[in-house]
């Protein structure tokens, strides 16, 4: 059973490698749409810092959800989404694994860009590690909750646009208490209460969503 | 042995067949036919619960196999319609990556062999997108012999196949059933007369009105 | 065993939609005439006979509008995912109509809320809009709404889009209490209002009467109209079947004699 999962995220990874267009254009997107911003809104350091939390996490999130579609779209594709549905391994497992893979082109990848995403808008040091924490346990629950939508709507054609409209409502809990940590660390208070939050958000995204997310293939792929 | 009891499929609210019944022994070759929309493909999907039917059981060796799946599909080799390749990887990546996920890990060697029996031998380490669509269908046919399951389940595996292709699969199916294995299949392909083959015509199960 | 598999398929032919369609016709007279009663005494009674409010004047009346549509929108998404549970777990088919007519219902009557959550508001505080826990997590509930509107319509197949909206519905609902706590909680940090729609004084008998008479009005309303859209969601979802089929050849043909031909 192990062995199917980690076959599964280094299939995935090496698929990634392999073609990184897919997951370097929502990076290049998050830096883009954070310098806009100031463009957009205000120069200034001390209004930057002070609306960074909210910017870096809408585009994060913004970011999450654009390379959502590319999650399970090939597989439906090219037939590979019948196979995991049809081995015998669980499919709620295969899922977190394939949902993992998928975080690491994304998420992770967001988390280490937070620093020049701290340095654009005028971040303090500690801040800006405060904003990597939350983002480091934040955005693994982003690519959970949003992989139900992607699973929702694989079977459409042009089914990657509903996405967002989908689970938008449903990331709001992490972007509250996300971008209320990173307004507390600015402010110089303590931000375990926000971060032991985040990571509860995550225990009971891996847990639940998995189940939502196969339900969900089942239909795509059976009808 | 593959025993199925008073299946009934509903596709978008339309009854495609109802109160399906068949065996599948070992050493038989079953054909499922029936005009295009008559549900070959949803049977074929139910079977490997892909899709849900309206109501009736399926048997694997005399246990209902919505109680205990993963036994049911550890003796089974499905190839869809698509052939479940990513184009990217090689076709031994692709064949390994597949023999993890049926839980039978298969050595390169066992795989290279598999590619050499369909005909493959110099193309292993070629990316699946610089294949020709028949060459591409073969990949997936390797499966069969590396994860050597009992039963072969197959949805249209003559599809962009050639003349000598043909020939070969035909001879892979009649050895499979001689050495005790089963294969259900659908395809529009014409056997010859003499081919040990049962049909199973979909049509006669489909409901002349609702009730 | 076989006693339970009877019963069960008895009580599968119970909730079917076919039983569903010729036992509801009789429900559509009396809520028609429920609804249309309890909500004019209710208008009337609120709009010209109850009292003033001594803070707010007149303005408060809206509530009689304001605060039955927002019980109803919260009521209908429930609605909406328990038929959404019960569609996906026993696949009841009826769940799953009722469910399909229910969600732009609910979804007008979360409108409605937050349109009259503004016309309160511009008395009230001055403005039409607040982010208040209250009104925005009723925006978060239409977003919800839209997005299960949104992934039935984006379906060829009704059977499917039923069944993808009926998750989504699911998945809503588990999430519905973190987003509210989330909200409220927000809402703390970022005190903007000093007075909420939360803050509800003690309502004299005169005021909380007319207040419920309307708000089973408004129940009765929303009973009946899932009731004619869950028919319609039938009609169209069963239409290859050989009671539609029927009853649509009977209908036509005495259209046919009321015209004389």
């Amino acid at each position: 059973m192990w062995s199917s999962v980690l076959a599964v995220i280094s299939r995935d990874l090496k698929l990634a490698f392999r073609q990184s267009g897919e997951w370097l254009n929502p990076l290049s997107f998050f830096v883009m749409v954070i310098s806009l911003f100031p463009l957009a809104i205000s120069a200034t350091p001390a209004k930057l810092s002070a609306m960074a939390g909210g910017v870096v996490w809408i585009a994060a999130l913004l970011s999450v959800l654009l390379s959502m579609d590319s999650l399970f779209r090939q597989d439906y594709d090219d037939g590979s989404l019948e196979q995991l549905l049809v081995s015998p391994a669980p499919l709620p497992l295969v899922v977190l694994a394939k949902v993992f893979a998928h975080w690491c082109q994304t998420g992770a990848c967001l988390t280490l860009l937070s620093p020049i995403a701290a340095l654009l808008l005028h971040l303090p040091a500690d801040v800006a590690w405060a904003l990597a924490l939350t983002l480091l346990l934040g955005t693994p629950t982003l690519s959970l909750v949003s992989a139900i939508g992607a699973a929702l709507t694989v079977s459409l054609k042009r089914g990657g646009v509903l996405i967002p409209l989908l689970t938008l409502p449903l990331h709001i809990p992490v972007l509250i208490f996300a971008t209320a940590a990173v307004q507390a660390a600015l402010n110089g208070l303590p931000i375990e209460g926000y971060l032991a939050l985040l990571a509860a958000f995550l225990v009971l995204a891996v847990t639940l969503t998995p189940l939502a997310v196969a339900a969900a293939l089942r239909l795509a792929v059976g009808g | 042995m593959l025993a199925v009891s008073n299946l009934c499929a509903v596709r978008d609210d339309r009854v495609l067949f109802e109160h399906l019944d068949f065996n599948l022994a070992s050493g038989q070759i079953m054909q499922v036919v029936g005009a295009n929309g008559t549900g070959k493909t949803t049977l074929l999907n139910g079977l490997m619960a892909l899709a849900p039917f309206e109501s009736g059981e399926i048997y694997w060796q005399g246990q209902n196999t919505q109680h205990n799946p993963s036994m049911f599909k550890q003796n089974v080799s499905f190839i869809g319609h698509l052939l479940g390749l990513k184009p990217l990887l090689t076709a031994v990546e692709n064949l390994y990556f597949l023999s993890q996920l049926q839980q039978k890990s298969a050595s390169v060697a066992d795989i290279e062999a598999a590619l050499k029996k369909v005909g493959l031998y110099g193309y292993e380490y070629v990316p699946i997108a610089h294949l020709s669509a028949g060459q591409k269908r073969r990949v997936a046919l390797a499966r069969l012999f590396i994860e050597q399951s009992p039963l072969w389940v197959l949805d249209e595996p003559f599809t962009a196949i050639d003349h000598a292709g043909v020939q070969a699969l035909e001879t892979w199916l009649i050895d499979h059933a001689q050495q005790g294995g089963m294969v259900l299949l659908t395809t529009h392909h014409v056997f010859n007369p003499d081919f040990p083959l049962q049909r199973l015509d979909l049509t006669s199960y489909r409901p002349q009105e609702y009730r | 065993m076989s006693f339970i598999k009877r019963w069960w398929q008895l009580f599968e032919q119970t909730v079917s939609p076919k039983y569903f369609y010729r036992i509801s016709e009789r429900f559509i007279p009396w809520l028609t005439l429920l609804a249309t009663l309890l909500i004019s005494i209710a208008t009337v009674w609120g709009l010209a006979f109850a009292p003033a409010d001594y803070l707010q004047g007149n303005s408060y009346r809206i509530i009689f509008i304001h605060v039955p549509a927002a019980s109803l929108a919260m009521s209908a998404y429930f609605l909406l995912a328990i038929c959404g549970v019960i569609s996906l777990v026993w696949k009841v088919k009826t769940a799953e109509m009722v469910a399909r007519a229910v969600a732009p219902i609910g979804a007008l009557f979360c409108f409605l809320a937050l349109v009259t959550g503004g016309i309160w508001g511009k008395p009230t505080w001055g403005t039409y809009w607040v982010w208040d826990a209250r009104l925005t997590s009723m925006l978060v509930l239409l977003f919800l709404y839209m997005g299960v509107i949104a992934l039935y319509n984006a379906y060829e197949s009704s059977a499917t889009g039923a069944k993808a909206a009926a998750i989504l519905a699911v998945v809503g609902i588990v999430n519905l209490p973190i987003i509210k706590y989330s909200v409220v909680w927000w809402n703390t940090l970022h005190q903007g209002a000093t007075f909420t729609l939360t803050q509800k004084p003690k309502m004299p008998t005169e005021m909380w009467l007319p207040l419920l008479l309307m708000l089973l009005g408004f129940y009765c309303l929303f009973g009946l109209l899932t009731i004619l859209r869950t028919r319609n969601v039938i009609l169209e979802r069963e239409r290859r079947s050989q009671w539609v089929r029927e009853l649509v050849k009977a209908e036509a043909a005495k259209r046919g004699a009321n015209r004389g031909l």
